[in-house]
């Protein structure tokens, strides 16, 4: 039996960006633009809360459960209960799309978290006492001789993190957002004869797209070799 | 300028500091010395809390350290400079960075003027053209001239020294040791934590021995040397001065 993939060419402008065209946004670009933005919330929000931890012994705790909570769940809960909860707390003005972003940033800020606390807890206390030797405040210290230290030696853990986004981003399947799986699951659904075909390339572009952003990073962080 | 009241510091039940009073006055330079685990270092980290306080008081400047909180205790912190034994450099930031930092986020000096005197300070630790290298391109020696320039950039009061020269290899001590004569000789108010005898003799104004958190010894360089009074000073000189002689006392 061979494989004939013709249906993904004919398709693919479709799979890249959906219907774009009718000012719809899809496929690809979707998911891309989905793992983008989660990825930027749930970085600002899991430096955040590590900030906050790390200053606050008290709130380490509460943020730590918090974490806990978040982990112990499957993400697709999460997706599910924002999916039914930010429209029943806002109206139902929210695009779903919307939703999975917030649950994916959601979901992801504990992981963000976790690691900045502990690359934060990893770097020489020397380098804090240094700077409150020389008058800075203590957020200071944080802000500039802290978390850029901590922040460039987490790189690589946040191409991983955000590699995961990526992929979590197919779970809006469920909740019928048109990103590349949903859009793929349309094409299989029309066509019917080809899903080999169409999986495969689908998990091609994912792989294309978690490995380009590994290179990415390495291109980043490689000449920087201090 | 620095006075040590009473000063005692435990680690929960280890007692390091046990009742200290000491004056140092204006543009002393005094030398700090002591067997490892004496307790030196944790008594100037107590000078501007980088370690607290567990009893007793040190005045700088009339003003008390052990109740400074918040805002006071960062002013004072900004007019004490502080050179540790690994340098402490910030590994992210250039040399120039390194200076300019406290200068401009502590007090408040624009970009323009914290990099002028980032330039003058380099220029008179004698790394003018390193300027723009990370502290990683920097030898050990270098790194701990920076350290000083760094400190020196805020223009403080009071000098403090831990051990500025024990991470240094033997070639480098040199270097580093000259910037301090320079400023031991311009007026500054030095406490020196070193084994550096040379540097003890030639340039202390007082010579402090230290063991097992109380003070022993409190002489001026010629006294301490040459008619040590403790037995424990005596034989901690010893050491120094012949460590292969040592072994049967």
């Amino acid at each position: 039996m061979g494989l004939d993939f013709t249906v993904v060419l004919r398709n693919l402008d479709y799979l890249l960006w959906g219907r774009l065209t009718d000012g719809e946004l899809g496929g690809l670009l979707l998911t891309v633009v989905m793992a983008v933005s989660a990825g930027i919330l749930s970085l600002a929000l899991g430096i955040a809360l590590a900030m906050v931890a790390w200053r606050c012994q008290a709130s380490r705790k509460l943020l730590f459960l918090w974490a806990e909570l978040i982990r112990g769940i499957p993400l697709i809960f999460v997706i599910f209960w924002l999916y039914f909860l930010v429209p029943a707390l806002f109206g139902g003005g929210i695009p779903n799309a919307l939703s999975v972003i917030l649950a994916l940033a959601w979901f992801s800020s504990a992981a963000i978290m976790h690691s900045v606390l502990a690359g934060l807890q990893s770097l020489p206390r020397s380098q804090y006492e240094a700077g409150i030797a020389s008058g800075l405040a203590e957020h200071q210290v944080l802000c500039w001789i802290l978390l850029p230290q901590a922040l460039r030696n987490l790189i690589p853990s946040f191409v991983g993190l955000f590699a995961s986004l990526i992929k979590d981003t197919s779970l809006a399947f469920i909740v019928n957002v048109p990103e590349l799986t949903t859009v793929a699951s349309q094409v299989n659904n029309r066509t019917q004869l080809f899903p080999t075909e169409i999986f495969l390339s689908i998990a091609a572009m994912y792989f294309v797209l978690c490995g380009v952003l590994s290179l990415a990073a390495r291109a980043v962080c490689g000449p920087s070799s201090r | 300028m620095i006075e040590f009241r009473d000063v005692h510091k435990f680690y929960d039940k280890l007692h390091v500091i046990r009742g200290i009073d000491l004056s140092i006055a204006r543009g002393e330079v005094v030398v700090i010395c002591g067997p490892s685990g004496s307790g030196k270092s944790t008594l100037i980290r107590l000078v501007n809390q980088l370690e607290p306080l567990s009893r007793g008081d040190i005045l700088v400047d009339g003003q008390s350290v052990a109740s400074s909180r918040g805002r006071a205790l960062r002013r004072l912190r900004s007019q004490i400079g502080f050179v540790f034994q690994q340098f402490n450099l910030y590994p992210h930031l250039t040399v120039e960075q390194n200076i300019t930092l406290a200068l401009r986020k502590v007090l408040g000096v624009v970009p323009e003027d914290a990099t002028v005197r980032a330039v003058e300070l380099l220029d008179r630790v004698g790394l003018a053209d390193k300027r723009f290298a990370y502290p990683a391109q920097l030898s050990g020696g270098q790194q701990q001239r920076v350290a000083i320039a760094r400190t020196l950039a805020m223009r403080p009061k009071i000098l403090l020294f831990d051990e500025p020269t024990s991470a240094l290899d033997p070639e480098m001590i040199g270097e580093v040791l000259a910037v301090m004569r320079e400023l031991a000789t311009s007026g500054i108010t030095m406490v020196v934590v070193t084994h550096e005898m040379g540097f003890a003799r030639e340039l202390a104004d007082r010579i402090v021995f230290i063991d097992q958190g109380v003070i022993l010894e409190n002489d001026k360089p010629v006294d301490f040397f040459l008619s040590p009074q403790h037995p424990r000073a005596r034989q901690f000189l010893r050491q120094l001065l012949s460590p292969l002689h040592t072994a049967n006392d």
